[in-house]
């Protein structure tokens, strides 16, 4: 069987129940004795080795398959859980990671699996587990103190929240037993019926109504119980072509499970269906000529008169509430991101096509024009935000990685580290979700290396022993905010200060100048940080100059702020999408740029003679505050000699400064759909993309961040 | 071999272009400056909703800059995927020339870099650039 078609789909199916894996081990590994997080585990690491078996990827199925039996020996307490073990699964999922990312890259994936089996197979053979051990591998962990302890009873209560959820679930499961044990004991009431097994169908009122009139119109019921090849791959796919078969020779009345769950493949091999028809058993049968697919039973019902007796209330009832539950998930489809980029493309070039709409009903004044256009405009902006929310993806995705990462290198440097994260369902662009990764990573990575202390230091200055690393998302008004930040022992302004210095960022003199903040930013700049800054200096600043470069890539912003020996805290902004933004469009000259309403505090008007001079820069007193000035003009080396009497000073934000931009002439607050300026142009100081404008004309956006 | 190239004309010499790489050729339309950018960009145009980059044929070639005219087009590259446009003082036709009338140019040196063959072509002296090279940016 060819499975290539599959391969997208069985990477990213992996990769999420690679996701799984790591978040229940890192929960098991917090609270060895809840054996239910084995569960979830459990069921993840058996997915995977069915769908990597039949795609033919053999060692990983050999590797998850000894992780399964090693999983399921622990979860009949034939062996105890220890670290080791827990160790031993968490090396398995990083083999099995790189093994299917060699496999996104057409490789073959064959490791040398031995290492890792051996030691799964040593783990199983491990005697019982006595009640005792539970306590063995909690006093591994002794070196805690209270505090540690209260963090943990805190990491309890919310893991005894999941923990409810998941007995909610299981108490589901209970009563759909519970409702075929009835359903069993009623058929037995009943010696006319058909045999009846585990997979009776059970109605209910308006069912039951449905059948009887059908019934009485000279229709027949049929129970068919269909199972699906083994290794069939779409099972959704070939479950619904047994549907639409045989809607077209009858009515499906019921089937079990429900049709939303054989939709969400939420079903084993097999399903039940309760068939009203006219025909006869051989064009069902027929009509189930399907690859794939085999009938396990064909049997016809009777009116099932007696039976709507016996099916009692409660019964009933129980199946509304299953009902009402899962009608609250969502139903989700997979799209190709290439496809949404269309999309937004098409929107843009609508809402390009707009503004050029109005331009021409401005122009000339037609009677009606005005109406229609009002209609467009609320039509694409609606059709704009759709297109937006479909994009977004929460922050989750990002965010998952970090535990296990913190997890590792907490283990690495001999640190205690609390992670907590926030706001995890905060929603952002899709690219902007690619790309906030690695810096996050960078800033992570920088506050345990550089940010917490070790345990024994942190008691010396009476901290608490367990570092607090804190990782939160949010929205605020049109943008994101990311903030990483630390209890540790912050950022020293005097080794900064010594630092760049050194490094000839700044000379002493210009120190001089500097507040404390402006300093603190030097660890921003190119040439700040290398490799030996971090072993050298307590101070932090890897590379973290690429950091603020790539958010400024994604228009967003990067600040930090620090108290020394309390700790520190990096603060991103980023905008909620990139596609369109809404933009000032000012005139300089001859030339018209549009610069970011993010970026913008105020506007003002600004007469020339108004104009100080500090410091040989010219500056604005705006309510008081001295603000400095730039002439894009000269900045932007436009041509032409205007003279400029009265101008406008659009005030935009550098960082946390503010700078007032001198421009000629304001034109107007305008939606812009930002295009690249392509390879070729990539990289231009200042420039942050290009936009089509109303009139068909090209107009720059202007990149504060690098502009000034 | 034959091959089939496009005529065109830089101030009073005449050049040409292999076909192959040339998407399409436009008039002139506004071109939007681009600060900072290298010296020989003359800036960026709309084509039909798409941003593209339009680069200065005198300026790459080191010609001396003439005024641009009626007969000024654009020439749109679209080679491995980087649609770029070249503004030309004047096409002229599609001329096609087989292998015997081309000769590798004598110099290497200077702006010659960009000059793949020379076409003979009865009386005419083509200079056939190589499209490659002339939107290769690290080359200047």
């Amino acid at each position: 069987m060819d499975v290539s078609q599959y391969l997208d789909l069985f990477l990213e199916e992996s990769m999420e129940h690679l996701q799984t894996l790591n978040t229940g081990l890192l929960n098991l590994e917090n609270n060895p004795g809840r054996l239910d997080f084995l569960d979830e585990i459990f069921r993840s690491a058996h997915t995977l080795k069915g769908m990597s078996a039949t795609m033919g990827y053999d060692s990983i199925t050999q590797l998850t398959h000894k992780m399964e039996n090693l999983l399921g020996k622990i979860k009949e307490r034939k062996v105890e859980l220890n670290q080791e073990i827990i160790n031993t699964l968490f090396q398995c999922v990083d083999v099995v990671e790189s093994m299917l990312n060699k496999i996104r890259e057409g490789e073959t994936p064959e490791v040398d699996l031995n290492d890792l089996l051996e030691k799964l197979s040593k783990a199983e053979e491990q005697k019982a587990a006595k009640q005792s051990s539970e306590v063995g591998s909690q006093e591994k962990k002794k070196n805690k103190t209270k505090d540690k302890q209260e963090n943990t009873e805190k990491a309890e209560k919310k893991q005894a929240n999941k923990s409810e959820q998941k007995q909610e679930e299981k108490l589901e499961v209970v009563s759909e037993d519970e409702s075929e044990d009835i359903s069993k004991d009623d058929s037995e009431d009943i010696p006319e019926e058909n045999e009846v097994d585990q997979a009776t169908i059970v109605f209910n009122d308006s069912e039951k109504n449905i059948i009887n009139e059908a019934v009485s119109k000279g229709y027949s019921l049929w129970k068919i119980q269909i199972s699906l090849a083994p290794e069939c791959l779409m099972k959704a796919v070939r479950a619904f072509m047994v549907f639409r078969n045989l809607g077209n020779i009858g009515d499906i009345i019921k089937s079990i499970p429900s049709v939303q769950d054989i939709e969400d493949e939420k079903f084993d091999k097999e399903f039940t269906l309760a068939l009203v028809t006219k025909k006869g058993q051989k064009e069902i049968e027929a009509a189930l000529n399907i690859s794939e697919i085999s009938v396990e039973r064909l049997e016809k019902l009777k009116g099932e008169k007696t039976k709507q007796t016996v099916v009692n209330n409660f019964k009933t009832i129980n199946k509304d509430t299953d009902n009402s539950k899962k009608q609250t998930i969502h139903q989700t489809v997979r799209v190709d991101i290439g496809r949404l980029d269309k999309l937004m493309n098409l929107v843009g070039e609508l809402v390009i096509n707009k503004t050029r709409l109005e331009q021409i009903y401005l122009a000339n004044d037609l009677r009606g024009l005005n109406e229609a256009i009002e209609q467009i405009n609320r039509i694409t902006t609606d059709l704009q935000m759709v297109v937006q929310n479909v994009r977004m993806v929460s922050v989750e995705q990002v965010f998952n990685r970090f535990p296990r990462m913190v997890r590792d290198l907490s283990q690495e440097m001999g640190k205690d580290v609390e992670l907590i994260l926030e706001g995890k369902d905060t929603e952002l662009d899709r690219t902007v979700i690619d790309e906030i990764g690695d810096p996050l990573v960078h800033l992570i990575r920088n506050s345990l290396d550089h940010g917490l202390e070790l345990p024994e230091e942190r008691r010396a200055l009476h901290k608490n022993a367990t570092g607090i690393l804190k990782l939160s998302a949010r929205h605020e008004g049109n943008r994101v905010t990311i903030c990483v930040e630390d209890d540790g022992k912050g950022i020293d302004v005097d080794v900064i200060k010594k630092k760049s210095v050194e490094k000839n960022i700044v000379t002493p003199a210009q120190l001089e100048s500097m507040d404390e903040q402006n300093i603190i930013n030097l660890i921003f700049e190119s040439g700040f940080s290398t490799a030996k800054v971090v072993t050298d200096v307590s101070g932090r600043g890897v590379g973290l100059d690429v950091v603020k470069s790539k958010i400024q890539a994604l228009s967003g912003q990067v600040f930090v702020e620090t108290k020394k020996g309390q700790g520190s805290r990096f603060v991103i902004k980023l905008p909620l999408t990139l596609a369109i933004i809404q933009a000032l469009l000012v005139k300089v000259q001859d030339e018209v740029f549009a610069i970011p309403l993010g970026n913008i505090d105020e506007t003002t008007n600004l007469e020339t003679e108004k104009i100080e001079h500090v410091h040989g820069q010219n500056a604005l007193v705006l309510r008081g505050k001295v603000l400095p000035l730039v002439n894009i003009q000269k900045i932007l080396e436009v041509p032409g000699d205007n003279e400029v009497k009265e101008a406008n000073v659009v005030v935009v934000y550098k960082g946390d400064q503010k700078v007032g931009l001198v421009v000629e002439e304001l034109i107007g607050q305008q939606e812009i759909v930002i295009s690249s300026l392509g390879k070729m142009l990539s990289g231009v100081p200042g420039i942050a993309g290009a936009s089509i404008l109303g009139n068909g004309k090209v107009s720059l956006i202007l990149d504060i961040g690098t502009l000034i | 071999m034959e091959g089939q190239y496009i005529a065109l004309k830089l101030g009073h010499e005449e050049y040409a272009v292999d076909i192959l790489g040339v998407k399409e050729i436009i008039r002139l339309s506004h071109i939007t400056r681009v600060p900072k950018a290298p010296f020989f960009i003359q800036g960026v145009i709309n084509l039909r909703g798409n941003v593209i980059p339009v680069i200065n044929s005198h300026l790459r070639l080191g010609l001396q800059q003439i005024e641009m005219t009626e007969k000024s087009r654009i020439i749109i590259f679209n080679i491995e995927d980087t649609v770029v446009g070249f503004t030309v003082d004047e096409v002229i036709e599609v001329i096609t020339l087989n292998d015997e009338m081309l000769e590798k140019p004598q110099m290497v040196e200077g702006n010659n870099k960009y000059i793949k063959n020379i076409g003979k072509m009865n009386d005419r002296l083509i200079m056939i650039l190589d499209s490659d090279k002339l939107l290769d940016l690290s080359l200047i």
